[in-house]
């Protein structure tokens, strides 16, 4: 049980987080954090699809948390979910076209490292 | 040249590589800045719902309705609220950094995490966890020398 749901946490998490990413590169650079602004942004970014689909996926991904946190440690939950970061860093390069250099790939590679000792 | 001197001929290529390296420093720290709400908006938000949840013992995991009395618990309602802050200023970072740049660096929550569920929630900490700290801190260091934006950001000029 605990293991389905960490696979539909970092599969749902991945796709929101690329989604999220293509969403917001459409979107345009932030630069302008006053309400207004902040309101205007929140209006356009409801029509976006990519940001639909990344918030359905991100829904999807929390209450799969939630439940995990509810019948695991904190020290399981969040560690266990972190591969996500990886699968996103190939999700970037392939799909969204990111530059990933050695430094990216051994950082990467460094933090799923790390997050496999922190199950222990 | 840099490329605030193709765009304004009235600036001598000094001028310019001045202007275009006080934006870069602004906008790494604008980064910085970001990075640190979304680790410290999931952080704090993660310790309070799990110490909400704890308490909310009675309640079974996969109930749709009992996610909504869940919020009930104030602990868990503030976590949520400060998850959403996370969420916020992540979209906003991903308008201007990649993905493959956001995605390792804000990675170091997990170590924050671990030490918050040690000292907050009395959770065990082996050997093994604090090597896995210092691989994940080498991990994000590496990944935080790398430009924010690789794609064609506003600021950092695309490609490197």
């Amino acid at each position: 049980m605990k293991w389905a749901l960490v696979a539909v946490i970092s599969a749902s998490s991945a796709l929101a987080d690329v989604l999220q990413s293509a969403g917001m590169k459409d979107h345009g650079e932030i630069q302008d954090f006053r309400p207004q602004a902040v309101a205007g942004h929140l209006a356009r970014l409801v029509r976006n699809r990519n940001m639909l689909v990344a918030v359905a996926s991100l829904a999807v991904s929390f209450f799969a948390f939630v439940a995990l946190i509810s019948v695991s440690e904190l020290s399981f939950a969040v560690p266990a979910t972190a591969t996500t970061y990886v699968l996103e860093v190939i999700l970037a390069k392939y799909l969204l076209r990111e530059h990933v250099d050695w430094h990216r790939w051994t950082g990467a590679t460094l933090v799923a490292g790390g997050v496999a000792l922190l199950m222990l | 040249m840099p490329r605030l001197a193709l765009l304004d001929p009235t600036k001598t290529e000094g001028q310019a590589e001045a202007l275009e390296n006080k934006l870069r420093l602004k906008q790494n720290l604008r980064t910085a800045l970001f990075v640190a709400i979304v680790v410290c908006g999931n952080l704090v938000g993660n310790v309070l719902l799990r110490a909400g949840m704890r308490r909310s013992t009675a309640l079974p995991a996969l109930a749709p309705t009992n996610y909504v009395y869940a919020l009930l618990y104030p602990w868990v309602l503030v976590g949520v609220l400060l998850l959403i802050v996370g969420v916020a200023a992540q979209l906003a970072l991903l308008s201007w950094a990649d993905l493959s740049y956001v995605a390792p660096v804000t990675s170091i929550g997990y170590v924050l995490t671990a030490l918050a569920g040690k000292v907050f929630l009395h959770e065990p900490f082996s050997t093994p966890r604090w090597a896995a700290i210092l691989l994940i801190t080498a991990g994000v260091t590496l990944v935080s020398r790398t430009p924010p934006s690789t794609t064609g950001g506003e600021c950092y000029g695309g490609r490197q």
